[in-house]
């Protein structure tokens, strides 16, 4: 489970999965929150802001570490998921579940660049050695 | 956390792990030249007693003054157990004594410490503190920007201390801030209105309010704070705190209280002491504290549900975020805070209000007794504090300080425009009798100056 085939994957650690309304829900993979430890707060990227591929979008913070998000594709913020305020735990429990903002996409051609759930299990791989 | 030395057989022992012989063979890398060089330009050592019979006489030769300067370092009494339990080895040598596994006693003072001064401002959370007044303000300023987000400007009031403007713009000059220096109303020595109102429709992100401010008036505090966060800015307090006895404290200040209170915690406990060590105490309110420089200790329980201390709040701080850190501090001023600490404990609120009493009703004797001295007339109609703004006929500062009058601080220097103006503080270590050699002296030296024809 910890690489679920349905996702989209980057090199930074965020999933993105494509909805049927033409908006992706981004989060962070089990891999990520695993190697930042209990997370106690996270910084959303803020409503209607756009981001392009690539730039620093919002910050999650553990007891040990603080690391950026990346926005996985281009596209304007319209949703943040306002449950991890108060239970950024969330994101340790159900890592694929507990989503941190979804954008609409600017460029649905850069959906191609991502790495699918294979692709994405041989750079962990590779990463632990 | 005790000091051990090694012992001669430790020390044998780590040599021979290593192959040497001796310490010195562990430097042979640096050239035979290089070691031992004598420094042409240094006298050969005096022993203790010689030191101390120069030092004595250095010190006769300062001699002794009545001081009456402010000016963002004030002389108070500091009762005689605050340096007592200061100096105790567990505080007075103590290493960067963070760690919750070995310094819960530290860590609890902090605690206590951060305590006091939040309930102090009226602000919500306190950082363990930083290295003073001004640097501090410079971090409110760049914690305001950060805020703020959408802009880079921040106003600044030309009644803001001197050094306090140039400490903050030599500090946030290079990080593309722009600081916009406010004149003040001549008559009143406060803030001018009227400066403002080209801002209703320029976009800033901070407004710092001194309070009291630097020629000693109080500024409207309650009314820029109101009109700042109506223009969707932050407000920085720079406030005095033996002052915030008797004024409104930041976290109260306008509808919502300001967003930062900083100032400088030297009248807290710590002595005058030639210009520091001082530090710097910075507050906010808790939806700002992720943005908050500086070491902040928490309150918390241990994993038997003990109750501890423990510094938190750290991926804020440069040795986890490293450049993207709210500050690259990573200390405090431990010991002037722990000094600060057992002086408000001791004096506790009543105490501290007695002595803001004190500091005021002296200066109110002293400006009263000086309506009767010619040639000396209060610059400012504004109320005060503990200092005043005094205009005088000459410049006589010279002549009182050789008669052991530090009678002013001159404010040629940074407000030229004010002609012969002093900057006069009155604290609680002032006597009746002081009050009245400065109007005798000060008189005497007004009517010296205008010369026999004027007598």
């Amino acid at each position: 489970m910890q690489f679920p085939a349905e996702l989209r994957y980057t090199d930074t650690h965020e999933w993105l999965r494509q909805e049927g309304d033409g908006t992706v829900t981004v989060g962070i993979t089990w891999h990520a929150q695993e190697r930042l430890g209990d997370l106690v707060y996270v910084e959303n990227p803020p409503r209607g802001k756009a981001f392009r591929k690539g730039e620093e979008c919002g910050v999650v913070e553990s007891v040990k570490a603080a690391s950026d998000i990346y926005a996985p594709i281009s596209g304007e913020v319209v949703a943040v998921n306002e449950e991890l305020t108060s239970n950024p735990e969330k994101i340790n429990q159900e890592p694929y579940r507990a989503w941190i903002f979804k954008l609409r996409p600017s460029d649905p051609g850069e959906l191609q660049t991502l790495l699918d759930a294979a692709a994405y299990q041989k750079l962990i791989e590779a990463e632990s050695h | 956390m005790p000091f051990i030395p090694h012992s001669e057989a430790d020390v044998r022992t780590m040599l021979e792990a290593i192959g040497v012989s001796s310490i010195e063979d562990l430097f042979d890398e640096i050239p035979a030249a290089l070691k031992g060089a004598r420094l042409e330009q240094v006298p050969l050592g005096v022993n203790e007693m010689e030191v101390l019979r120069l030092m004595q006489e250095r010190a006769e030769g300062d001699g002794r003054y009545l001081n009456f300067i402010g000016a963002g370092a004030y002389e108070h009494h500091i009762p005689s157990a605050v340096w007592q339990l200061a100096t105790r080895g567990e505080f007075y040598s103590a290493y960067t004594p963070y760690q919750a596994e070995a310094s819960q006693g530290t860590l609890q003072v902090l605690y206590e410490y951060q305590t006091m001064l939040c309930s102090l401002t009226g602000m919500d959370v306190t950082n363990a503190s930083l290295y003073d007044g001004a640097s501090a303000l410079a971090e409110a300023v760049l914690m305001a920007v950060r805020l703020h987000k959408a802009s880079h400007r921040v106003l600044v009031p030309a009644t803001l201390h001197p050094a306090y403007r140039h400490v903050v713009r030599s500090i946030v000059s290079n990080q593309q801030i722009e600081l916009i220096e406010l004149p003040y109303c001549t008559d009143l020595g406060t803030m001018l209105p009227e400066s403002l109102a080209r801002f209703d429709r320029e976009a800033f992100a901070a407004l710092v309010i001194p309070q009291p401010n630097f020629f000693g008036a109080l500024e409207p505090v309650h009314a820029l704070t109101d009109w700042a966060h109506q223009r969707g800015a932050l407000v920085i307090g720079a406030v005095n705190p033996v002052a915030l006895a008797l004024l409104a404290p930041p976290g109260r200040w306008g509808v919502r209280g300001a967003d930062i209170a900083v100032g400088e915690g030297q009248p807290l406990g710590v002595p005058l002491a030639a210009g520091g060590p001082y530090f710097g105490f910075m507050a906010c309110k808790q939806a700002h504290v992720r943005q908050m420089p500086g070491r902040i200790v928490g309150r918390t329980v241990d994993v038997d549900g003990k109750p501890g201390f423990t510094l938190t709040l750290q991926a804020r701080e440069q040795h986890i975020r490293r450049s993207k850190a709210t500050s690259n501090i990573c200390t405090n001023q431990g010991l002037a805070v722990t000094a600060a600490t057992i002086h408000l404990a001791i004096l506790g609120s009543t105490g501290l209000r007695r002595v803001a009493h004190a500091c005021h009703a002296n200066l109110l004797a002293l400006l009263e007794r000086l309506k009767e001295v010619p040639g000396v007339r209060r610059r400012f109609a504004s109320p005060v504090f503990h200092e005043a703004t005094l205009s005088l006929s000459a410049p006589v500062l010279d002549q009182l300080c050789d008669h052991g009058l530090l009678a002013g601080l001159d404010l040629r220097e940074h407000y030229p425009e004010l002609g012969n103006a002093i900057l006069v503080c009155t604290t609680e270590t002032k006597t009746a009798a002081d009050l009245e050699r400065y109007a005798r002296c000060l008189s005497a030296a007004l009517s010296a100056a205008a010369g026999p024809a004027a007598a």
